[in-house]
């Protein structure tokens, strides 16, 4: 076990090197020009040429790549060219937001995807089976953007229930230990603060969920059926074992294998999503940042966060993959 | 019992929202901890230790919500408005605007003179003041400030305002001197009409000299003025707060603490401030002013309008848009107040670039008004009455002066194919729209909010040949030798009435050769709870918080 | 903007398929008969051809023109005149909804056909000639796919520039490796089979054993993939064009419609509710459909 996640480490390392390259490369063919960007609408052409120079904004590609990853080897992820605040620190703060919320939106899709999944399955056919499974459907062909803007409608404007954006309320404070809020407040023991911060993330948690939620149920559906068809479950069954323990102990913990692997990949899709997500709901995390540095041409900005979020995601995968073989030593991998 | 799993969920979550809500309604009686709520003050005191102050900060405490965070709080070096608002609570400057409009009146200098020939300015200043740090405010924290604005190209204001380069980095102010512990000396390269305005400009506040050695590069993260308002914390792109100056040798502020809130959606911002949950905001989008003068708790607060949103022609590029004939036609084409009509009441229609509200407006000249008929003859005079299709460079987020600059790019696409023009819009981000690498455009959405008052800011930058570069102020490319010297020649005029003859002259040159379609100057909303009094908007766009109250 | 009905997926794979392999062509049929008898995906059936025939007709089914504007009339609430009301320039949201179904066909038709012409020929050159070809492709698609595909089609935007075109691009690529890593398993699996050894054995060609042999047995996860792509792709396009990235005005394209009204939410929540219902529909329509398509087309998950 230990080697094989050793070697699939090692195995990484030319993935993460590639996913440098393609976004440095990427990045380095947005048109615009930082300088501008940074010194605003009434700099001369000498004030941008010295600080293009300072910025080493004419160096060869090359080198500034292998500069690139230089510093990202130190840990070092530049300096926004807006605001000059250092990126890794940015990132580190506003990290916390965007996991918080796609935990949050992954704990709800597997929760209510999973259970829905087996009852549907155990219940094939029946009335349950069919509205979940149409819900499901709907699930994977709503638009994301759109659910969040009829959320907001719904809840925040009409019935005014749930806040309309943001993560905590500006007259709530919360002193602030890991960023993640609702730990944060469980740990200050400021139940006004994890009250607050729970309703904030409940909106945008579930239009970020909803996609994985009914990806997660349509696969568990399918996944338990196959395992109820076998032999063994047959058995079990012939055998006069209680119906809940054949479905919780034998089933789903086989249906469950086929199911994580989807969950690692729906990740992906949460952090993507997360752009739009964090958009709507003015949710301070990477996902904003990342499209406000796109509106801004903050290519620095760009290219680390991208590096990071891709990064994370095939770590999650990863882990999923050997979460995968950890639950199932019959899988062998060359 | 598939129905149990799902029931037993729902109650589930029902159940943690339930026990939550709980939480607030047992503080009222009890010694729970969750005094944010307002009806929980009394029990403030009594509260856990991290909650000590906040009980207090529920009536004086005054939350903004922007749509943006500050770049830098050093405000010589930056230009957004959003920094802007910020320094302008921390620093002050030699002089400051009176409260509405732009005359100025002292602030940290008492008196000033100027010399016969215009060149030497002394200015008295205040022996009173200290910096936040401490610190002793006099000439040579003056002086210490302009020499730092003369190290790099990075303070653009100074740059801009000065006329400083490269080769010339002081620019028209050749020596900074500390005469006296509290008098300093500029002495000007040649006259300059607008510099005591100038000077008043919320980027040439003054920092203290220590602070700046002392945090070097991270000064604009640590920012020690003279202000009503002490820098507090920033938590980037969430929040900025500052608290109260007590010993502000002007007004002290009314309000113990301010937080700038960062909100980037316009319409999510308006509901938080339906919520209750901040008391003002800026950038209010014009749908959402019915909504605000409905609500009996809210109130709208009109910004005095100081700018102009318009279309450039690019006059240099080659094609109609270098003919007179095709730039009046597509101001005759454009129904100005069936456009005005997007704006939601906020905007009057522009007939020149500098609103009538500043001195040397030239009120006597007609705007073309809307005439397709007359439109599609110039066109054809000029060879064009076959139509033609030219290309519109539009930006993405509302500005003050353009509230919707997409959709007012597609009424005017639709307005102009009535006379056979076909446009297409090409939407950019602000800094891709300003970059001024993509000269390709025939009409350019632009618009300028005035920096202190003077006409010369608004023509001089945006229409005089000096300025007709890719990355200068003239979007037009508009080239005339007439304007120039006109402007030229007022620029170092001091005399106001003889330079508003030549301001009048100029825009009447303007007006003929049409080289903008004006479109309007805007009054910018800004939204309140009603329990905010004595908030005064400021013409040039922000303003000192120090007389604001919040009434409970 | 303009429409190309005769082009739609099933058909041209149809055709292709009847030259060479008449067999094929019955296995067609019976899973058209099995597609048929699945109630859901004759719903996503009829859906698509309501679709079809809206944008083919939408100058007859318009109440409006889609561009006409009445800055007086905007933000009017539905009515008898305007069906779905009017939006910020006082335009007809129903007709510019009926016009929008073009701009999605065409989103859809051209970014599938992107992903699964660069995929299905990346994907069976790397499953056909195996080794270090196979090891490179597959690298670049490993790294392809170790980027969120939304993220990595904003990317993509930025550089290209925001334009109906460029996110059309954009979505295609991101939709690559789908295909590829489809077609290449599938590859090696009919590589492996007796009749493409004996193909090879009598001296058949390389490119000839690819595209006569082994492409066509990989046609239906093929189809199945373009089908549940399409929607994927109006998902994907719409969000750039939410984000300010992907149509612009006046192009009637719903993401765009909708992210256009969101200044308005409060006051005219129709201007942002019914493009979105729009998208729905038309995801859910190709959604049904390729579910149908995929539990007919594939023998594993038959009954």
């Amino acid at each position: 076990m230990l080697k094989y996640i050793i070697r699939r480490l090692v195995m990484l390392i030319p993935v993460l090197l590639g996913v440098s390259i393609l976004t440095f490369s990427l990045v380095h063919l947005i048109p615009g020009d930082p300088a501008k960007s940074m010194l605003g609408e009434k700099a001369t052409e000498t004030q941008l040429e010295l600080l293009r120079e300072e910025m080493g904004l004419n160096d060869p590609y090359i080198v500034q790549y292998g500069n690139f990853i230089g510093k990202i080897l130190q840990g070092d992820l530049g300096e926004s060219i807006q605001s000059k605040e250092d990126i890794a620190v940015e990132i580190a703060q506003k990290l916390p937001a965007t996991i918080e919320l796609t935990i949050f939106a992954m704990i709800l899709a597997m929760v209510i995807g999973i259970l829905a999944g087996v009852i549907a399955a155990v219940k094939q056919y029946s009335w349950f089976d069919n509205v979940s499974m149409t819900g499901a459907l709907f699930g994977v062909s709503l638009p994301i953007f759109w659910l969040g803007l009829m959320m907001i409608w719904v809840f925040a404007v009409e019935l005014k229930i749930l806040p309309p954006s943001g993560r905590l309320a500006s007259t709530v404070e919360l002193e602030t230990i890991t960023n993640f809020y609702l730990l944060d407040s469980i740990l200050s023991g400021n139940w006004g603060a994890f009250k607050d911060a729970f309703f904030h993330l409940l909106m945008p948690g579930l239009a970020l969920g909803t996609i994985p939620m009914a990806v997660i149920a349509r696969m568990t559906r399918s996944s338990m059926l196959e395992v109820m068809g076998q032999d063994y479950i047959r058995t079990a069954a012939a055998k006069g074992l209680k119906k809940q323990l054949i479905i919780f102990q034998h089933a789903l913990k086989n249906a469950f294998l086929p199911v994580l692997t989807i969950i690692g990949l729906q990740f992906g899709f949460l952090l993507g999503g997360a752009v739009l997500t964090e958009t709507i709901f003015s949710w301070p995390g990477i996902g904003r940042y990342v499209y406000q540095a796109v509106l801004a041409r903050d290519y620095q900005i760009v290219q680390s966060t991208i590096l990071i979020i891709a990064t994370i995601f095939v770590l999650v995968n990863l882990l999923t993959d050997i979460l995968y073989k950890y639950f199932d030593p019959r899988i062998k991998y060359e | 019992m598939k129905k149990r799993y799902l029931l037993m969920f729902i109650t589930f979550l029902f159940m943690v929202a339930l026990v939550l809500s709980g939480c607030t309604d047992d503080a009222g009686s009890g010694s729970d901890g969750a005094s944010d709520d307002a009806n929980a003050e009394d029990q403030g005191q009594a509260d856990e230790d991290e909650q000590a102050d906040e009980g207090s900060d529920d009536g004086n405490t005054l939350i903004f919500g922007r749509g943006n965070d500050s770049l830098q709080l050093d405000p010589a070096a930056v230009t957004d408005g959003e920094s802007i608002y910020v320094t302008n609570q921390i620093y002050d400057t030699l002089v400051q605007y009176e409260e509405e409009g732009t005359n100025v009146k002292p602030s940290l200098a008492t008196d000033w003179e100027v010399s016969d020939n215009k060149l030497t300015w002394t200015f008295q200043l205040r022996d009173d003041v200290k910096f936040h740090d401490g610190t002793d405010f006099n000439a040579e924290a003056v002086v210490y400030n302009f020499e730092r604005w003369t190290t790099s190209a990075e303070f653009t204001y100074y740059g801009a305002m000065f006329r400083a380069t490269d080769d010339n980095p002081k620019g028209i102010i050749e020596n900074v001197e500390a005469t006296d512990e509290y008098e300093v000396q500029f002495t000007l390269s040649e006259p300059n009409a607008p510099f005591l305005n100038t000077l008043a400009m919320a980027a040439f506040g003054i920092a203290s000299p220590e602070s700046i050695e002392k945090h070097g590069e991270d000064f604009f993260k640590n920012p020690v003025g003279t202000g009503p308002f002490i820098f507090e914390e920033w938590v980037p792109d969430d929040s900025i707060t500052l608290t109260k100056n007590e010993d502000y040798f002007g007004e002290a502020a009314k309000v113990d603490e301010v937080i700038f809130r960062t909100i980037p959606d316009n319409g999510a911002r308006f509901m938080e401030l339906q919520a209750g949950s901040i008391d003002i905001m800026n950038g209010l989008n014009p749908q959402d002013i019915q909504n605000v003068e409905s609500d009996e708790n809210l109130q709208a607060i009109y910004r005095p309008s100081m700018n102009v949103g318009y279309m450039a022609f690019n006059t240099d590029k080659e094609g109609p848009m270098s003919e007179k004939l095709v730039r009046q036609a597509i101001n005759l084409a454009i129904d100005k107040d069936e456009l005005l009509k997007l704006y939601e009441g906020i905007g009057k229609p522009a007939t020149n670039p500098i609103p009538p509200s500043m001195w040397g407006h030239n009120d006597d000249i007609e705007d073309y008004g809307y005439d397709p008929e007359e439109a599609k003859s110039l066109l054809s005079q000029a060879g064009y009455g076959d139509g033609m299709d030219l290309v519109l460079h539009t930006f993405s987020n509302p500005r003050d002066y353009m509230p919707q600059p997409k959709v007012t790019a597609q009424a005017i696409q639709e307005m102009l194919k009535d006379v056979n023009i076909n446009v297409e819009i090409i939407e950019n981000d602000w800094d891709t729209h300003t970059s001024g690498e993509d000269m390709s455009y025939d009409m350019k959405f632009l618009g300028w909010i005035g920096d202190n008052g003077d006409p010369d800011n608004f023509l001089y930058y945006l229409l005089d040949k000096d300025n007709a570069t890719p990355d200068a102020g003239n979007t037009a490319m508009y080239k005339s030798n007439e304007v120039h010297d006109l402007l030229i020649e007022a620029q170092s005029e001091p005399d106001q009435d003889k330079r508003t003859e030549l301001y009048m002259e100029a825009q009447e040159i303007i007006h003929e050769d049409a080289p903008w379609l004006p479109i309007a100057h805007t009054t910018p909303p800004l939204a309140a709870n009603k329990n905010v009094k004595n908030y005064v908007p400021h013409p040039t766009g922000s303003e000192p918080f120090n007389l604001i109250e919040i009434e409970k | 903007m303009s429409l190309q009905p005769d082009s739609t997926p099933d058909t041209d794979t149809g055709t292709f398929n009847n030259q060479e392999h008449p067999k094929t062509n019955n296995l067609f049929k019976e899973s058209f008969l099995r597609i048929l008898k699945s109630k859901t995906s004759v719903i996503g059936l009829c859906i698509i051809i309501i679709l079809l025939l809206t944008a083919l007709l939408a100058p007859l089914i318009a109440t409006h023109s889609p561009t006409d504007q009445s800055i007086v009339n905007r933000y009017q609430p539905p009515s008898v005149d305007h069906w779905l009301g009017t939006d910020e320039l006082g335009r007809d949201i129903f007709s510019r909804i009926v016009f929008g179904t073009r701009i999605s066909i065409q989103i859809g038709v051209i970014a599938v056909g992107i992903s699964m012409i660069v995929g299905v020929t990346l994907g069976s050159i790397a499953g056909y000639f195996g080794r270090w070809i196979d090891m490179i492709i597959m690298r670049v698609i490993d790294i392809m796919l170790a980027f969120p595909s939304v993220l990595l089609a904003i990317a993509l935007v930025t550089i290209l520039g925001p334009s109906l075109r460029n996110a059309m691009i954009a979505v295609g690529i991101v939709g690559v490796p789908q295909f590829a890593r489809l077609v290449r398993s599938s590859v090696l699996s009919v590589k492996e089979t007796e009749y493409i050894e004996a193909s090879k054995a009598i001296g058949a060609r390389n490119l000839r054993t690819l595209f006569g042999h082994i492409l066509p047995n990989c046609l239906a996860p093929i189809i199945v993939q373009m089908t549940l792509g399409i929607g994927t792709a109006i998902l994907d396009a719409a969000g750039l064009s939410f984000l300010g990235l992907g149509a612009q005005p006046p192009t009637p394209e719903w993401g765009a419609m909708l992210s256009d009204g969101r200044a308005a939410l409060q006051n005219a929540p129709w201007v942002v509710a019914f493009p979105g219902v729009a998208i729905f529909l038309f995801v859910l329509g190709f959604n049904l459909f390729g579910d149908g398509l995929r539990d007919a087309l594939d023998p594993k998950l038959k009954d």
